[in-house]
């Protein structure tokens, strides 16, 4: 197999449109990737032929409904290579499943004197939830910091890792950089000093195969609109063993398995962490979409989403003005920069203007941006279906915004 | 203080220059080139107290009355956000109190036909803008 960029780009009916009379260049693609017409079908067809709730009619429709539900359930499973089905857990996106286990697996197991370990270059629902779950039990939340090209720093982290240390949340791709951390050497350092891990793969899973067995993270947390589907569905996996101890932190149907006003014994994993109705199409759209991204030639995609990526750096190295804010040799899918002397908002503006779709700000990543000493960045981020085009077009569109604001 | 919008350029003036323009191209510089001549406020008055939540790009804006007429500085880091708020002063800086609350700002928006090019977020921040200057005049 291959991969040609022209005709993947037809599978996304949304990119074949104009905006402000030019055609649209979307590079957003951290915020939300845009759906190709598998995924916007497979909605489309539980709408109009499954629609029931699951687990729980007795009719023909609702074991349809189940059975789909189910089976997307098992494409997750099968996708990040977990152990079984009971590990995966349907969330709104991963900010859910970060305090799904701040607030589950924290409340029950920090104590006063112990540490959580983020690092610098957290998106907020990767510190947020902490900090409310630390403040509760006395913990402490401490920073991994990071290096001036933006990476993490390896020996303070070494440095930081003592027995206090018991869980470290890390996010894989950082979205505000596109930083790719090495967690797999994270992990195993943190389980020398017994600490847990979760990592944050919202903006790696769009990326490369990910594969939670051998990474051994004890969490692993994406949405599913970064990947091609659906907003509002996202998938938290957590090792059985851990979340047969966890005690549920949000209560309602479907979670139980008998409630009395003494007492309510819970349902069985996964379902003791999904009460109320789920989003059963939103399930259904992202395993439409993991499909729809497992049968392409995932090496092929890599390849030509690094090309893209590269193209995209070389141009910006002789581009005057240009600041690129992050500098790691390991980089996916992002470019922040600003231009000096131009405020990141007037640049997003005048770029939308022409079609080009940026998002500007800091990227629900303050702390990140205060390490660079700037307020905000102007990010490029990019998915399979951008193309050097692109590339060309955003820096056209550069060139305009400088006789503008210059 | 002596700020040329709303004295020597009026919301009038506003309307009939954007009225000239056929491309978005012209339409931004014009904006633009607004926030230029607007002045920069004193580094001393960006403070928090004077900050205008509610934008995405900082905003400041301080008030001060000459009598009964409302003068208002007013200052961001984001060119665009200049020119827009020279489009306001022009219709708000050096007014009455009754001048500034009977103002129809959504009709002048209107037909700058500019709230349609902002995203609501922007559009948002205008408006902070505005309700910022009719609290003061209503203080």
């Amino acid at each position: 197999m291959s991969f040609d960029v022209n005709i993947i780009r037809q599978d996304f009916p949304i990119l074949a449109q104009t905006i402000n009379d030019k055609p649209l260049i979307y590079l957003d693609n951290g915020a939300t990737t845009q759906k190709p017409n598998a995924v916007i079908d497979a909605i489309c067809h539980y709408y109009r032929h499954d629609n029931s709730n699951v687990h729980r009619g007795a009719h023909t429709l609702s074991d349809r409904a189940t059975g789909y539900f189910e089976q997307a359930r098992q494409t997750v499973k099968a996708f990040i290579n977990a152990a079984s089905t009971d590990e995966i857990i349907w969330t709104k996106g991963t900010t859910e499943g970060v305090n799904l286990v701040a607030f589950s697996w924290g409340l029950e197991n920090l104590k006063a004197g112990d540490r959580v370990l983020v690092s610098q270059m957290e998106h907020h629902a990767n510190i947020v939830p902490w900090q409310m779950v630390c403040q509760r039990t006395g913990a402490e939340l401490v920073p991994i910091p990071v290096t001036e090209d933006g990476e993490l720093d390896m020996d303070a982290f070494k440095a930081l890792l003592d027995s206090r240390v018991k869980f470290v949340s890390m996010v894989q791709v950082s979205n505000a950089l596109g930083t790719v951390n090495p967690v797999k050497e994270v992990i195993e350092l943190a389980h020398q000093v017994g600490a847990k891990v979760l990592i944050d793969g919202a903006q790696a899973v769009a990326h490369w195969p990910i594969d939670v067995a051998e990474l051994d993270c004890d969490f692993y947390a994406f949405s599913g609109h970064k990947l091609y589907g659906p907003t509002g569905i996202g998938v938290l996996y957590g090792k059985q063993a851990l979340l047969d101890e966890m005690t549920p932190f949000m209560g309602g149907g479907e979670m139980i398995e008998t409630v009395t006003f003494a007492k309510t014994t819970y349902n069985k994993l996964p379902y003791k962490f999904e009460p109320g109705t789920p989003n059963i199409a939103g399930a259904i759209g992202l395993g439409a979409a993991i499909d729809y991204v497992t049968a392409l030639d995932r090496k092929a995609v890599a390849a030509h989403e690094h090309d893209v990526l590269q193209y995209a750096l070389e141009r910006a190295a002789g581009y005057e003005g240009f600041r690129l804010i992050g500098n790691a040799k390991n980089r996916a899918g992002v470019m922040s920069f600003v231009l000096d002397g131009a405020h990141p908002q007037d640049v997003g503006t005048l770029l939308d203007q022409q079609g080009v779709a940026v998002r500007t700000g800091n990227h629900c990543a303050m702390p990140i941006m205060d390490h660079f000493n700037v307020t905000g960045t102007v990010r490029a981020s990019f998915a399979l279906y951008n193309s050097r085009e692109d590339v060309d077009g955003l820096f056209n569109a550069l060139d305009k915004v400088k006789y503008f604001l210059f | 203080m002596s700020s040329v919008f709303g004295v020597d350029i009026t919301s009038e003036d506003i309307l009939e220059n954007l009225s000239f323009f056929d491309s978005w191209e012209e339409r931004y510089k014009y904006i633009i080139d607004l926030g230029k001549e607007l002045p920069a406020i004193d580094e001393s008055l960006k403070v928090d107290a004077n900050i205008v939540r509610g934008c995405q790009s900082q905003v400041w804006l301080v008030p001060t009355v000459e009598g009964d007429q409302y003068f208002f500085q007013v200052d961001s880091d984001a060119h665009i956000v200049r020119g827009l708020l020279a489009i306001i002063l022009s219709a708000f800086n050096g007014k009455t109190a009754k001048a500034i609350l009977d103002f129809d700002v959504d009709a002048y928006f209107e037909s700058i036909d500019l709230i349609r090019h902002l995203s609501p977020t922007r559009g948002n921040g205008l408006r902070a803008m505005v309700s910022r200057i009719k609290d003061a005049a209503q203080a």
